[in-house]
């Protein structure tokens, strides 16, 4: 788990981690836009409960506010090129008024990814920010019926193969399925699940994972972070 | 006959005073706590030498002689944030936490007194130490400590965390008050606030979610996982962990006031548990926090938070033979006498039976004392008790007293001079004829007279027979002194 501990005394292990995305990257060949069908490559599988464990998340970017409509305003503005499509990279990097910010490959060990971990270790504000994360979820087959539930602290809206699927608001902790989408159908092969949290002051983290039919964890789906290649 | 001519302006005036009458009963906050209230962050009520104490954040406390009207007490020896207090042995240990430098680093230090009573020669805080800290690194804030003596074996337990990282508990010596070792287990999380009860076999832990701190923009909530073990794991209704953020409701926001947090449980024994809390808002006191205190009722297993009395007309039922209080005259049906096989009787009398007119039932009525009894409920009029709140005549722990009159009329239920219950022409305020109602953890009440209350005397409404009711000892295992007050 990312802990302020173990990012403080082993402060080559987020980077080594990192190294190894990106010589992953490398080798694979540069990302496109758009995802197509194809071997996939460091594939996980949610935990046991169905938590997606991996992401990619940028360093975070101002932000203020947590109403509803503090965090839409947010959330829709454009900080950098292509930010409602683009599926990054780790250390993929973007410039946001005037700040270079890094897209970082996590894994975490924990049902939920502790951003104010996150952001204190690459000694970015914990504060008043908003993350963007985007991990691929990949099906064998089309999965319909199937709901996203998730869990911010604070607010956070969600996306599903480019549509707003969740929006949770205000001052919160992060609770297990907190905010549940309508049904919606996951396709076979790639879809892409990015969502923008935004905090106010202290902790920040999220948790995220799809039910079945019968409100249940959904297994039987893989998560990649990392390249894609034609 | 006299008869009395009203002036226009005379009645344009009496309809100006009954709005404003009106205006007074709907602002004024009829049953929240009475006096200086205002307090973040409650410890746990203390009861010492006769008087309720709480402690809150920034060193505020609150003293109350008798729980329902409280004044502004002495700051202790250390201010900081949530204290919790704790009687152990001779003393009185309060734990006090800071976050020295900036959150999430935090110490929590202990004090003691032997009593909190300043008029007492036992008054006077020692400075008992740091009995936990955190670096600011490990993933805990550790504030808001919460003291839980275990009746189980007598080991005391202290919990504490906020919303950065976890709710841990720790041991103490129940003979120091300071750790017993450096040990620590984690138990939830995304909480704060929290403390540890133990009710039939189980341990509780209540913690406060949401956020505080925002007026009426704050979702402060009180939830509950349990566990059969102190350590945990504590789990909620559904099977989820608190660890994992799981919780069961106990109380949210309702009514005037917003954003409950900090329990503390009073157990008065007997089969009554009463909690208090602060709400972060109480619109009828401009949205500033103030102190509560609420029933506490069990079901199925889980704690689950009693409302205040709602003063309103009610019928009331022995939860033991079924049958209501009333006054002892003859009763007419509801729309007038008619004989047995009258024509129409199973099709009705066509339209609507309007309710029974106590007005006119009454006049016949005898004009002075009236016995008590029970009867099967039959919606008329000498059933029908209204319960209202009586101002300036003091109260218990979370309410004030009641009086109980005939819906419509003056007619006070009280205790005679033969101690036996009778209805009285008219209120005088005498102890008599005041009323504590207390809710017991099922959720029926118990319904004691002042003077019994004031005395610490055990004694309240008892039902002898079906049509009977009395005045007996109290026992938490019968149910002839448990009553429902059901809309009549």
């Amino acid at each position: 788990m990312i802990t302020l501990r173990n990012i403080q005394n082993k402060p080559a292990f987020v980077i080594m981690v990192g190294l190894v995305f990106l010589t992953m990257s490398a080798v694979a060949g540069c990302a496109g836009h758009g995802l197509e069908p194809r071997t996939a490559y460091n594939e996980k599988t949610p935990n046991a409960d169905g938590f997606i464990q991996h992401w990619l998340i940028l360093e975070p970017i101002s932000a203020n506010g947590l109403t509803d409509s503090a965090v839409q305003t947010a959330v829709k503005r454009e900080y950098f090129p292509d930010q409602f499509t683009v599926i990054p990279h780790d250390g993929d990097k973007v410039t946001v008024n005037d700040e270079e910010l890094t897209w970082h490959a996590v894994e975490t060990n924990e049902y939920n990814v502790n951003l104010y971990y996150f952001a204190y270790g690459y000694g970015k504000r914990t504060s008043n920010v908003l993350f963007w994360a985007v991990t691929i979820v990949n099906c064998p087959k089309e999965m319909p019926g199937v709901r996203l539930a998730i869990g911010s602290n604070a607010a956070s809206v969600w996306w599903v193969n480019g549509k707003e699927v969740i929006g949770i608001y205000g001052d919160r902790q992060t609770i297990i399925d907190d905010g549940v989408s309508k049904r919606l159908t996951l396709k076979k092969g790639p879809n892409v699940v990015r969502c923008a949290i935004v905090n106010g002051g202290g902790a920040t983290d999220f948790c995220a994972r799809f039910l079945d039919a019968d409100d249940k964890p959904l297994k039987g789906f893989t998560v990649r972070v990392g390249d894609t290649r034609k | 006959m006299n008869t009395i001519y009203y002036t226009q302006s005379f009645r344009f005036f009496r309809l100006i005073m009954f709005l404003m009458g009106f205006a007074l009963i709907w602002a004024s906050p009829a049953l929240a706590l009475d006096g200086q209230i205002q307090i973040h962050d409650p410890s746990t009520i203390m009861l010492c030498n006769g008087k309720y104490y709480t402690y809150g954040t920034g060193g505020s406390s609150l003293v109350s002689d008798d729980g329902w009207t409280w004044r502004r007490g002495v700051t202790p020896s250390r201010r900081g944030m949530a204290p919790d207090v704790i009687h152990v042995g001779d003393r009185y240990y309060m734990y006090i936490s800071s976050n020295p430098g900036g959150q999430p680093h935090s110490q929590v230090i202990m004090i003691s007194s032997k009593s909190l009573d300043l008029e007492s020669h036992d008054y006077g805080w020692e400075d008992g130490g740091i009995v936990n800290s955190t670096d600011g690194v490990e993933f805990c804030n550790g504030i808001d400590p919460g003291l839980f003596l275990d009746p189980t074996d007598g080991k005391l337990w202290m919990t504490f965390g906020s919303y950065f990282g976890y709710i841990r508990v720790v041991e103490l010596d129940p003979k120091t008050g300071k750790r017993s070792d450096d040990k620590f287990t984690n138990i939830a999380i995304n909480c704060e606030a929290s403390t540890v009860i133990y009710h039939e076999g189980w341990y509780y832990l209540l913690a406060t979610h949401g956020s505080c701190c925002r007026g009426a923009d704050s979702g402060y909530n009180i939830r509950v996982g349990r566990s059969k073990k102190l350590t945990g794991p504590y789990v909620d209704h559904t099977g989820l962990d608190m660890i994992l953020g799981g919780g069961k409701l106990l109380i949210g926001s309702g009514g005037r006031v917003i954003g409950p947090g900090h329990f503390g449980l009073l157990d008065l024994g007997d089969g009554v548990q009463k909690f208090s809390c602060h709400f972060e808002a109480d619109l009828d006191r401009g949205g500033s926090s103030v102190l509560d205190i609420r029933p506490l009722l069990w079901k199925d297993g889980w704690p689950i938070a009693g409302d205040n009395f709602k003063e309103g007309t009610y019928e009331i039922e022995s939860v033991r033979t079924g049958t209501a209080l009333e006054l002892a005259v003859e009763g007419v049906p509801v729309g007038g006498r008619r004989s047995r096989g009258a024509r129409r009787m199973f099709a009705g009398q066509g339209g609507v039976i309007p309710p029974q007119d106590v007005a006119e039932v009454s006049s016949n009525w005898p004009a002075g004392n009236i016995g008590i009894r029970m009867a099967n409920y039959m919606c008329q009029a000498q059933q029908k008790w209204a319960v209202t709140p009586v101002t300036n005549a003091g109260g218990y722990l979370g309410s004030t007293y009641f009086k109980i009159t005939i819906a419509g009329t003056d007619r006070v239920l009280a205790v005679g001079e033969d101690g036996e219950l009778v209805a009285v022409p008219a209120f005088t305020g005498g102890h008599e004829q005041l009323w504590r109602l207390d809710q017991l953890t099922d959720g029926t009440w118990r319904i004691m007279p002042k003077f019994a209350s004031t005395a610490n005397e055990s004694l309240v409404l008892s039902a002898i027979g079906s049509s009977f009711a009395t005045l007996a000892k109290f026992d938490p295992t019968s149910d002839k002194q448990r009553w429902l007050f059901k809309t009549p």
